[in-house]
């Protein structure tokens, strides 16, 4: 990251503030969150703050805006650098009226001396000029304890713009000569075309037929033309035989790489520990591949000036994605800029530039600019998945509750939150990488979820078979003062130990430590007609270290929480021999206003922690604290995610 | 192509469109009104609600040319002289909004039905608006923004 504060921050004359930042907005809020540390800092006004985000021709470089990064890493960058432009601010006031600098103060824009009463504006000190002056490697930070501004519910800082519909997003960009392009796609995954006849869409006035190898793509002045071009096409494809969700569990399993394999982490013994172990339980937990399906779809606008290339682009890495293009086109990374519009959301299913490669390779053959705007079925389909998986899990118990072996395997999912943070003495926890029959990648806290579901539903269990009650059973083997804290939290606002079971009425508890957040999740399920589960109350405690914007972490928190019950309860990506048989929102179910409980969120606030993120940790608590409340009312205890696709399974014996 | 007349937010409009084109495609790539959002193209989202004649619907399975004359009200239209209405007022009170992509079609489906529905109860309000989807899950605030809207509207 860049060292001189200006590269970072701008004051112009009329003591406007610009940021400068790679991170980009996509709903959780940073474009306030960031203006609010560096107002705080800086000791200017949020409203004369202007983010500058993800726009690869202005802003550092940065890798991109996932795990939960920002608040942990660029949060601190930009504080730093504001404190330090305060500090180089106060100086230059100091030279200019010869004073000492610590008679001097900064506030609200202005250095005054409180003595001769002398006051001016940062802008009409510095008159636009850059800021030249490297961050201090120990700036003056104002102690979290003193903030006035970050730690506050500052209202989102362009509410208004999005209220109006004034706001552009990818899709809504144009510019006056631009085509609207579509692309023909294959029949289904890893498909070869076999032949192809483009002549009635040349045909169409104005239409424009792009095929180079297997991409074959349209433009047209208008949308409506484009997609007429396109139905015009005739095509064949020549699919191979591909899995199914039928065989997915055991293709996995079957599927191993083991060239990518991670070495398993492995404390003491537990077979031998199994061997001596009061309770022992074996459980295989499974999830599907689900879909990010963010509202907005996969856009973007690209224009040639000679041999550079301008893209406009909803994504989570602009600088990824800049390189994609630089390389599909091969030209230095220099010749393209990416520019990221906020964002109408990604959740973990944005990183990559497809649309933006498409609408370049239009635009390039067309010669003129492109829109490309993926449809709902293209975004289900063409986009990837948040990866399917198997996790075995093997685990011992005395008597008296303590754990003593704990073996967890996870095939495919991923590695991020494998571990357990209770007390075992003997652990063997490995990932095994699998060769994904569809393609998929980063999906909001990773593997997390998964591996909370499956680790949390086995707690649950492993209580159960040492008949403790599941939240003491935890307690007692753990150590960790902050995941207590929130357990603790959540479950005395829950009303924890007065639940009172009942055949229609459910109560679970769950929770973990990842990316830096605690959290501690509460669910109360109501079972209707024996069959339809429905979510009625979350307590969710999450503690990320201090709060910088509470009324948007309680926002993201909730949406964490409403999220996850997709994947707990219903969301499933099905497909057969390449083809996504589910490509649309009437065949993928997502969470809607009658899936949405009553939801209570406890902010620990810990202003003695550094602060972290708390865009994917909020979700990994719900599936398997909603699991335990479904086996507490049902005695069913369901191990596959999602858990009620078609309604409760009948009764296993 | 041909010249259809619209009645959209008090102004006509004529535009040259496809007999078969969606008048969400019509007002967003023809008319620049990009404030109304594609979200899936078959009805399920709600994202493309506009008012027709004051009665919301999604303007992706609605043909332009069927509803040439009618009043068409999109998100652009609500706001007057800088004021904002108040189910707008409601949504920035209650920050019901993350990522902010559904917002046009929920305020505008809130509109909808607090014109036919000036005192909505919860249930009412979850009923009304389950054809609208926000992925970023902020339903139990947009519940409220409703609530309040019709709190704001009854005091007016």
């Amino acid at each position: 990251m860049p060292k001189d504060i200006a590269a970072w921050i701008h004051i112009s004359e009329n003591n406007a503030v610009t940021v400068f930042t790679g991170k980009v907005e996509m709903g959780q809020n940073i474009r306030t969150s960031l203006a609010q540390q560096v107002a705080e800092e800086l000791h200017v006004p949020v409203a004369s703050i202007a983010m500058i985000m993800g726009d690869t021709d202005r802003t550092p470089w940065d890798a991109g805006t996932f795990g939960s990064r920002t608040t942990p890493t660029m949060g601190p960058q930009l504080r730093a650098a504001a404190a330090s432009a305060r500090d180089l601010l106060v100086a230059t006031a100091a030279q200019q009226w010869k004073v000492s600098p610590t008679a001097l103060s900064a506030a609200d824009g202005r250095i005054t001396d409180s003595k001769s009463r002398q006051s001016i504006t940062y802008g009409q000190l510095m008159h636009g000029q850059q800021l030249v002056k490297l961050i201090e490697s120990a700036p003056p930070l104002t102690p979290v304890v003193d903030w006035k501004i970050a730690g506050t519910p500052v209202p989102k800082v362009d509410g208004r713009a999005f209220v109006t519909g004034r706001h552009k997003y990818s899709a809504d960009l144009s510019h006056p000569d631009m085509l609207f392009g579509k692309v023909l796609r294959p029949s289904g995954f890893k498909a070869t075309l076999t032949s192809l006849d483009t002549k009635a869409a040349e045909s169409i006035p104005g239409v424009i037929v792009v095929h180079d190898g297997d991409f074959v793509a349209v433009a047209a002045a208008d949308s409506a033309t484009a997609e007429r071009a396109l139905r015009a096409i005739k095509a064949k494809w020549s699919v191979p035989p591909q899995p199914s969700n039928a065989d997915l569990f055991s293709y996995l399993k079957d599927h191993v790489t083991a060239s990518r394999r991670d070495e398993p982490h492995i404390v003491g013994s537990v077979d031998r520990a199994l061997s001596d172990a009061d309770v022992k339980l074996s459980q295989t937990y499974t999830v599907q591949y689900i879909a990010h399906a963010p509202l907005e779809p996969r856009a973007a606008l690209a224009e040639w000036q000679g041999d550079k290339l301008t893209v406009y682009t909803g994504t989570q890495r602009p600088f990824a994605v800049r390189d994609e293009l630089a390389d599909a086109f091969h030209i230095s990374s220099d010749k393209v800029r990416v520019l990221v519009p906020d964002t109408g959301s990604a959740y973990g299913g944005k990183h990559t530039g497809d649309a933006a490669v498409e609408a370049a390779r239009i635009a390039k053959a067309a010669g003129k600019p492109v829109k490309l705007v993926w449809t709902r079925e293209e975004e289900f389909t063409w986009a990837y998945f948040r990866p399917a998986g198997v996790i075995d899990i093997r685990s011992g118990a005395h008597k008296d509750g303590t754990i003593v072996a704990w073996e967890f395997h996870n095939y495919n999912s991923g590695p991020a939150g494998i571990g357990t943070p209770y007390n075992v003495a003997n652990q063997k926890i490995e990932f095994h990488p699998v060769d994904s029959p569809l393609r998929q990648g980063s999906y909001r806290s990773l593997a997390a979820a998964a591996n909370h579901f499956a680790r949390e539903s086995h707690m649950d269990e492993l209580a159960h078979a040492v008949a403790m009650d599941s939240l003491d059973f935890r307690l007692k083997n753990l150590d960790d003062d902050r995941l207590r804290a929130v357990f603790q939290a959540a479950a005395d606002k829950f009303g924890w130990r007065n639940r009172k079971p009942s055949a229609t009425r459910g109560f679970g508890i769950a929770g973990g430590f990842e990316k830096g957040g605690y959290v501690a999740t509460c669910a109360e399920v109501e079972i209707v007609g024996g069959q339809n589960v429905h979510i009625r109350r979350v307590v969710e405690a999450f503690d990320c270290g201090p709060v910088i914007n509470p009324n948007g972490l309680r926002n993201q928190i909730m949406g964490g929480i409403v999220q996850g019950i997709g994947g707990a309860l219903f969301e499933a990506i099905r497909f057969s021999n390449g083809r996504i048989l589910n490509p649309y929102f009437s065949e993928y179910r997502v969470p809607r206003f009658a899936d949405a409980p009553e939801i209570e969120i406890i902010l620990m606030d810990r202003r003695d922690k550094p602060p972290m993120g708390a865009g994917e940790t909020p979700l990994i608590g719900l599936a398997p604290a909603v699991g335990n409340a479904i086996f507490s009312a049902t005695g069913i205890r369901l191990r596959s995610l999602p858990m009620v696709p078609n309604g409760l399974p009948s009764k296993r014996a | 192509m041909a010249p259809i007349v619209l009645l959209v937010n008090g102004t006509e409009r004529r535009v040259e469109a496809a007999s078969d084109e969606s008048l969400l495609s019509v007002l967003r790539d023809r008319l620049q009104m990009t404030g109304t959002k594609y979200g899936c193209g078959e009805g399920q989202c709600g994202a493309c609600t506009v008012l027709i004649d004051g009665r919301p619907v999604r303007s992706c399975l609605t043909l332009a040319s069927q509803v040439a004359g009618r009043k068409i009200t999109t998100i652009e239209g609500l706001e007057h002289d800088g004021k904002l209405h108040p189910v707008q007022e409601a949504f920035l009170h209650e920050e019901a909004f993350q990522c902010g992509y559904c917002t046009s079609g929920m305020i505008m489906s809130t509109v909808g039905f607090l014109a036919s529905t000036p005192k909505p109860t919860e249930d009412e309000i979850k009923r009304h608006m389950d054809g609208n989807i926000c992925r970023c899950g902020t339903y139990p605030r947009i519940v409220q923004a409703v609530a309040r809207a019709a709190e704001m509207a009854r005091k007016e």
